[in-house]
């Protein structure tokens, strides 16, 4: 126990910090609840998503600067599928999405391994690319979304009413992907190849083969994000939004050092919930939203700055 | 006889390989048979590390086999070696930084139990399972490397340079329960420097020469002698060496004065004086520190103790830019970290002229080019293909990164092995050029991995082994046998 | 390490691109005015020909901004949104505190954000992609606020900014006044320049530029904030251009800025390329977007198209300059 609190003092200080904003939340508007919780939750959800995926991509030794644009891919595919589908149509349609994403990571992931390119000018490369193709299914928002899947993440559990369920779903989401694969050898595979390639090669890992299902994880976390979108909205939207910036800072806050490695996933969730948290708090102090949009972009370009310092730091010691 | 039915476990022969225009493997060879221990050995550039990297399939030979139990060894990766029952050891660990030891097991699919008994028997029963590898020192995790490989039963266990970290009371058991391993009728490679070692456990000795292997000998007590001899290839010895006047020791401050400098764990504690007008030649077998040493001096890394005075003004450098200011400029020993592969010669050699803030204006182009045509000039480049420094020779790219620092104007010139790799004419005109430079006032470190250069070059020799400076030689009594077993720390006395 | 490589096709076309960029690249340029010609019969004119020039102009401005952070292995996405600031702040400012205070405070909120994404990079080391884009994003709020209290006082376009943006001369766009001394400038400090060989000398190997005695995060500094600049007197050129100040005026132009500066031959990794072949890959993207148009292609097989270019070129030039 001792042992697992000081590995993990970085997140336990993330969730004493979330918990002390929501006090402060609740400090300066007394009657924030369940709803106030539930629309924080919901706004948080395809942040944390893609924030998940950058997060694995990231202790596996990369980067994937075309999530965003993913994101629209799998949300206007979703959300032109889904209009006027039916129930049963819609549940294929979610599993083709997902599917879609996991390719869209593979592709990724394959052209860095095969054509050596540094992963950082493929996946700028692709993010024009998935931005195209996102502009091709559907040039503006629209299309629709099946009422189950809204369901999944709008308003409380039954039962335990101040529980969102946006936050049920995205842990729930994911459990049943990353915990298997944090406990088989696949998991070890990633944080060795993010390590120390060489040393990773030697130990026997297939490293190209490793990296490329690191990318696809990412744009399967990258298509759920864009599911949440459309999830939440009920529509598809084909400009992405500020996610990659966001989940880069959010990873980077979560302790998840860039260059690979290190950290896990309830850090980078965590840092998510954080970074909405003062968006929210900033509003309800009747901030100008576009003046908190600032002061939040303030943080996390400054929570990256700090990242790449002691990400230097760490490469000379 | 590729086709006769061998008794060695492990079997290679006639191994070549060649990356671009050099030769690294000729005809290497090399038999492990069971119960035995083998030394392979060779100097500086024999061709240890490429042949090792074959033998575990990093590498691909260009001619040659390796078979290993009788048959062809289709080995292209680690894992795929560790299948054939062959394990390597590498130089530097090959542990996962960021996984905790048990991690690491897991990762190669190494069993708990038995590694938990070497871990014992190697002498760091206490070692916990959930350690960081990054938590650990060094030498815990050359032990934890060595269990990692005992645990998975070789057959054969290739060992490189496994004791360079150790301390003594480690290194005794470790060369115990190599030894006990061939006892048991395993086979063991074990490449390294030290005499001692190989005298206390090895059976035979292969030694490389030029990526040749050109002696397989029996270990017994004098046989030193007989692998330096080896090692130097005979008539080397009797180099052209022009017999230059002694030079009067200066009485003045020295240009550089080096004490007990430290840094990392390779260098430990080496000083040295160094003169105007002298040519110091640094002599020291592969990873002895001297790589440190160098960058200490040009700036590019920061000392953890001692000192450095230039013409007696103690001096710390926080970047390179600080040392080249104090008049110490560096030729690195990889002409890759030097060189702007992509540019001119006329850039690479400009670029400490425009280095700083207030020559970034318009560039005086008369001028540059009769400061780099000078230096082009001293050096005789031959600039036929001068677009692209990649398309030069060796020689003449190592070339170029000397001139820039004449185009700058030498006053210290850190030369490291400045002629590896180059063609004997280059080497030559090398060895005139550094003689000038010290002649016209210039002081030259010139580190080499070819013995026979400091007779040539050079006024005195400083030897490093272990980071320690074991000796100073004058370049008259230099001859390669003397530089050698001093390098090897043969001639060391006796610690007090 | 000596080369005695056996040149093969391969290799000598390599070594072409390296040696003469400009020469495929001209051919290319020229092969595609073809192609238009064949497609639309009769659209080459003098016309054409100098709006062709007009529109290109600001994206090879902008170009130039990634040409020099592309040299040192660097990128500049804060560019479009650079040039945005300064042309917005220039129409609305104008009216109030007249033609000079308002470009000065422009150009100043332009050099602002060059001097933030010079202290990331240079100081923090932070990827400049990364940096950037976050400045982009920052600076974009720091818009949106300001328009909020702006909005009202109308909109003024300084006369000179539209006679250099939409006039034109002898049948040339008057642009070319700023753009052909700045060209010269450009091409002039990257060979002769102490600062535009270092440039060089750190995209080709940062560490041997270091050891030669390069304080490298001083070039970096002052490289991020002299592109925000350039950034900025292509937004106040756009301005006269477009004639409206949008809040996403120069945005569009991020990434054609990227593709002109690949495709003209600049090697994203430094050390290789110039800006005389940024300036024809600029031409080049202008005839490829105009002959889209006229396949009515619509933005996002634009998009994919400059991506898989992008991607494409650099895989290419791997391969080419990939030795051993």
């Amino acid at each position: 126990m001792k042992r697992w609190i000081e590995a993990n003092t970085w997140t336990l200080g993330l969730a004493v910090l979330l918990a002390a904003l929501l006090l402060l939340t609740k400090l300066i508007q007394p009657d924030f609840g369940a709803s106030g919780l539930d629309s924080l939750a919901r706004a948080a959800l395809p942040f944390a998503l893609a924030t998940v995926g950058m997060a694995i991509v990231v202790i596996a030794g990369g980067i994937d600067l075309s999530i965003a644009a993913m994101m629209a891919v799998a949300s206007v595919t979703g959300a032109v599928l889904m209009d006027g589908a039916s129930d049963g149509q819609s549940v294929v349609i979610v599993i083709g999405v997902l599917l879609l994403g996991l390719a869209m990571g593979a592709i990724n992931g394959a052209l860095i391994v095969v054509s050596k390119v540094p992963d950082i000018v493929v996946t700028l490369a692709m993010l024009f690319v998935w931005q195209g193709v996102a502009l091709l299914i559907l040039n503006a928002p629209g299309g629709g979304a099946a009422a189950w899947l809204r369901a999944l993440s709008a308003g409380g559990v039954p039962g335990i009413d101040w529980l969102p369920r946006a936050v049920v779903f995205l842990a729930i989401v994911t459990a049943v992907i990353w915990i298997p694969i944090r406990r088989s050898k696949l998991g070890l595979r990633l944080y060795a190849i993010g390590s120390d390639p060489l040393a990773a090669f030697r130990s026997g890992v297939p490293v190209g083969q490793t990296r490329i299902i690191a990318y696809a994880l990412c744009g399967l976390f990258a298509a759920l994000g864009g599911l949440s979108v459309t999830m939440s909205t009920g529509i598809g939207e084909p400009i992405p939004g500020p996610y990659l910036l966001a989940s880069v800072a959010a990873v980077v806050l979560g302790g998840v050092v860039l260059g690979g490695g290190r950290g896990g996933l309830l850090g980078p969730i965590l840092a998510v919930f954080i970074l909405r948290t003062v968006r929210m708090d900033l509003t309800l102090l009747s901030v100008d939203p576009n003046v908190a949009a600032i002061i939040e972009g303030t943080i996390m370009v400054a929570v990256v700055m700090f990242g790449a310092v002691l990400a230097t730091r760490g490469r000379k010691t | 006889m590729p086709d006769a039915p061998s008794d060695a476990v492990l079997d290679a022969t006639g191994v070549a390989k060649r990356f671009g225009a050099v030769q690294a493997l000729r005809n290497a060879s090399l038999q492990v048979k069971a119960g035995q221990v083998v030394a392979l050995m060779g100097a500086n550039g024999a061709g240890k590390s490429t042949f090792v990297k074959i033998l575990t399939g990093v590498l691909k030979p260009d001619a040659g086999h390796v078979r290993i139990k009788g048959r062809d060894s289709t080995v292209v990766n680690p894992a795929g070696a560790r299948k054939w029952g062959l394990v390597p050891v590498y130089q530097e660990p090959s542990l996962i930084p960021d996984l905790s030891v048990a991690d690491n097991l897991r990762l190669g699919d190494t069993p708990m139990e038995p590694f938990r008994h070497w871990i014992g028997e190697l002498g760091l029963p206490d070692l916990s399972s959930d350690a960081l590898i990054r938590s650990l020192p060094l030498a815990s995790l050359r032990i934890v490397d060595l269990a990692r490989a005992l645990a998975l039963e070789p057959d054969v266990l290739l060992l490189d340079e496994l004791t360079a970290a150790l301390p003594t009371d480690l290194v005794d058991r470790v060369l115990k329960v190599v030894r006990a391993q061939a006892d048991q009728g395993r086979s063991v490679i074990y490449v390294s420097h030290r005499f001692n070692e190989i005298a206390a456990i090895c059976d035979r000795a292969t030694v490389l020469r030029d990526g040749l292997t050109v002696g397989d000998v029996a270990i017994e007590p004098g046989i030193e002698e007989r692998i330096v001899e080896m090692m130097l290839g005979g008539a080397v010895a009797a180099a052209v060496a022009e017999d230059r006047p002694a030079k009067p020791l200066p009485t003045a401050i020295p240009r550089l004065r080096v004490r007990s400098l430290k840094t990392g764990t390779r260098l430990t504690d080496v000083s040295f004086d160094l003169h105007k007008g002298e040519v110091l030649g640094v002599v020291a077998l592969e990873g002895q520190g001297q790589d440190e040493l160098f960058d200490v001096l040009a700036g590019n890394r920061r000392a953890s103790a001692g000192t450095v005075e230039v013409d007696g003004a103690p001096k710390t450098f926080h970047h390179p830019a600080d040392a080249i200011a104090a008049g110490l400029t560096l030729v690195p020993g990889d002409r890759a970290h030097a060189l702007l592969m992509s540019r001119s010669v006329r850039e690479n050699i400009a670029v400490p002229l425009l280095a700083r803030i207030r020559t970034w204006g318009a560039i005086r182009m008369g001028d540059e080019a009769e400061k780099v045509g000078a230096a082009i000039e001293t050096l005789q480049i031959d600039t036929r293909a001068q677009g692209e420094v990649r398309r030069l020779s060796g020689g003449n790219q190592q070339k170029v990164t000397i001139a820039r620092w004449i185009a700058k104007g030498v006053q210290t010139l850190l030369l490291f092995d400045p002629t590896r790799g180059i063609d004997i004419r280059t080497k030559r005109q090398i060895y005139g050029l550094v003689r000038d430079l010290a002649d016209q006032g210039a002081a030259v470190l010139f580190y080499t991995s070819e013995l026979a250069e400091i007779r040539l070059a050079c006024d005195r020799a400083v030897v490093i082994f272990n980071g320690r400076v074991v000796d100073i030689i004058d370049a008259r009594d230099a001859d390669e046998a003397t530089l050698m077993r001093a390098a090897y720390g043969l001639t060391e006395k006796a610690p007090a | 390490m000596t080369m005695t490589d056996t040149p093969t096709a391969m290799n000598r076309l390599g070594r072409l691109m390296v040696d003469r960029p400009l020469l495929p690249l001209i051919g290319l340029l020229i092969l595609l005015v073809a192609v238009l010609a064949i497609l639309n019969p009769g659209v080459l004119s003098m016309f054409w020909a100098s709006n062709t020039l007009k529109i290109a102009i600001p994206l090879a401005m902008l170009a130039a901004c990634q040409t020099m952070t592309m040299l040192t292995g660097g990128i500049d996405l804060s560019v479009g949104t650079a040039a945005t600031i300064a042309a917005y702040l220039t129409a609305t400012l104008a009216p109030l505190i007249g033609v000079p205070p308002a470009i000065a405070i422009a150009l100043a909120a332009a050099i602002l954000i060059g001097l933030v994404n010079g202290f990331g990079i240079a100081i923090c080391r932070v990827h400049p992609l990364i940096m950037t884009l976050g400045t982009a994003l920052i600076a974009t709020g720091c818009l949106l606020v300001y328009q909020r209290y702006v909005i009202a006082t109308g909109v003024l376009i300084p006369d000179f900014l539209l006679w250099l943006g939409t006039g034109r001369t002898l049948g040339l766009p008057n642009s070319l006044a700023l753009f052909i001394p700045f060209a010269i400038l450009v091409i002039w400090a990257q060979r002769r320049s102490g600062f535009g060989r270092l440039l060089y000398a750190i995209g080709a190997n940062e560490a041997a530029a270091r050891l030669s005695g390069v304080r490298v995060w001083q070039v970096h500094f002052t490289l991020y904030t002299l592109s925000s600049l350039i950034a900025g007197v292509t937004g106040l050129l756009y301005l006269g251009q477009i004639k409206t100040a949008s809040l996403s005026l120069a945005l569009p132009l991020d990434l054609p800025s990227v593709a002109a500066a690949v495709i003209g031959g600049t090697s994203i990794f430094g050390g290789r390329g110039g800006y005389g072949g940024t300036i024809v890959g600029a031409l080049i993207l202008t005839v490829l977007t105009s002959m889209l148009t006229l396949m009515q292609i619509p933005e996002g097989g634009r998009r994919i198209l400059f991506g898989l270019i992008i991607l494409a070129v650099t895989a290419l030039f791997i391969r080419l300059t990939e030795r051993n």
